[in-house]
């Protein structure tokens, strides 16, 4: 599971208001090599909840220097637009859990896959 | 496929595409032509911004195949599939989408304005099939559609290449689609031929778009000279069957625009085309 994807993913467990941003528990962390194309990334960074990837990349332990507030003008920083291209496709949680911040409901994860079926009273 | 039954008659899902059948999608090249195919005239109709690359969610991603031509593409992509051996093929596969382990009857579980757009090969039709006894396939239609309009950013498309059982199972798709805010309608490629007939469900979310024509239509582009467009349409009005009574050159032409219409190949219409031989052919 790479951070963007991680970055979208939330908690559809019927009841839970709030479902993000759920809370990586990563037993196995992976960093794979992926062309890079500034224009995508550009063009990701306005979908996504910094805070939320600041904090996810902190905890996996690959901060890459990100600031806590988005850079303004970001669109011609090459070097910024490399550094939050590999956190959000370089880095892979191959193994752990995703928690829900409000109910603790955790869904694992296995060979980075992670397991978003929901139990008949949850849905 | 089993020959002549549905698969949704057959098993859930998620036992349905177990690791035998997992491994088809793997080998199986006619299959794996097919889907990549699809794949392709899924994204044809997604009519995404040219050479862009875009954020896209593929439901019943199964082994990749689909998800490998959106990679081809220059698309990131994440694939949600309820089958875990499926999954597996696609890991193995290497793939470079992320895998989402999931009910599509359970909704997407992304946050809103996520996907550029969407596609889905062969995977509608099983929601339409109760698995459990606490399904309902109306309910989970609608919460499949009304959650996948929320993750698609306005102007998004969504397209679902189906194989529909009856007109009753597309009926109530489109309307659930529809009450879940999506406009759009369905788009048939090659509507007269039984073998290569396909159903695409074209979804807009937000902005209206014009509805892409189907292959092989009566609307295909072809040059067909005046005078042959107007003494068909004459016979037919003629003919309350629809078909020409005569083996004429009315019915001629008529089979030839039948046959072209399947997709096959027919020689163009000209001055000759029905003339009366001599006794000698």
């Amino acid at each position: 599971m790479k951070l963007l994807t991680h970055n979208m993913l939330t908690s559809h467990v019927k009841g839970v208001t709030k479902g993000y941003p759920l809370l990586i528990k990563a037993t196995e962390v992976k960093v794979n090599e992926v062309e890079f194309n500034s224009q995508f990334v550009s063009r990701m960074i306005p979908k996504l909840e910094w805070s939320a990837l600041v904090q996810a990349a902190e905890g996996l332990g690959h901060l890459e220097d990100l600031s806590a507030e988005l850079v303004a003008d970001y669109e011609n920083n090459e070097e910024f637009l490399k550094k939050v291209h590999k956190v959000l496709l370089e880095v892979e949680v191959v193994e752990g859990s995703l928690q829900c911040p409000e109910s603790g409901r955790e869904f694992p994860i296995s060979r980075g896959v992670p397991n978003m079926l929901l139990n008949e009273d949850e849905v | 496929m089993a020959s002549g039954r549905r698969p949704e008659h057959m098993a859930p899902p998620e036992m349905f595409y177990n690791q035998e059948e997992a491994k088809k999608y793997s080998q199986n090249s006619r299959m794996m032509e097919i889907q990549s195919q699809m794949s392709e005239r899924a994204v044809e109709l997604l009519n995404l911004p040219e050479g862009q690359a875009c954020f896209l969610l593929d439901v019943g991603c199964g082994s990749g195949l689909s998800g490998d031509f959106l990679s081809e593409e220059g698309h990131v992509w994440v694939g949600v599939d309820i089958s875990t051996a499926m999954l597996d093929v696609a890991l193995d596969r290497e793939v470079e989408g992320d895998l989402v382990l999931g009910d599509m009857g359970q909704g997407m579980p992304f946050k809103a304005g996520t996907f550029d757009g969407c596609i889905s090969i062969s995977a509608l039709q099983w929601l339409c099939n109760a698995d459990k006894k606490s399904h309902s396939p109306p309910r989970r239609l609608h919460v499949f559609f009304s959650s996948l309009y929320s993750s698609l950013s306005r102007g998004g498309r969504a397209v679902f290449q189906l194989y529909p059982e009856n007109s009753e199972q597309l009926e109530l798709i489109t309307s659930q689609a529809m009450r879940a805010g999506f406009s759009g309608g369905m788009v048939v490629d090659y509507p007269n031929s039984s073998k290569a007939k396909k159903f695409f469900l074209c979804l807009f979310a937000g902005a209206s778009g014009v509805l892409p024509k189907g292959l092989g239509g009566e609307a295909s582009d072809r040059n067909v000279p005046d005078q042959v467009q107007f003494s068909g349409q004459r016979t037919r009005f003629k003919n309350l069957k629809g078909r020409s009574l005569k083996k004429g050159k009315d019915w001629i032409l008529d089979k030839k625009e039948r046959r072209r219409r399947q997709g096959r190949e027919v020689r163009a219409d000209t001055k000759y085309t029905a003339r009366q031989r001599r006794p000698r052919f």
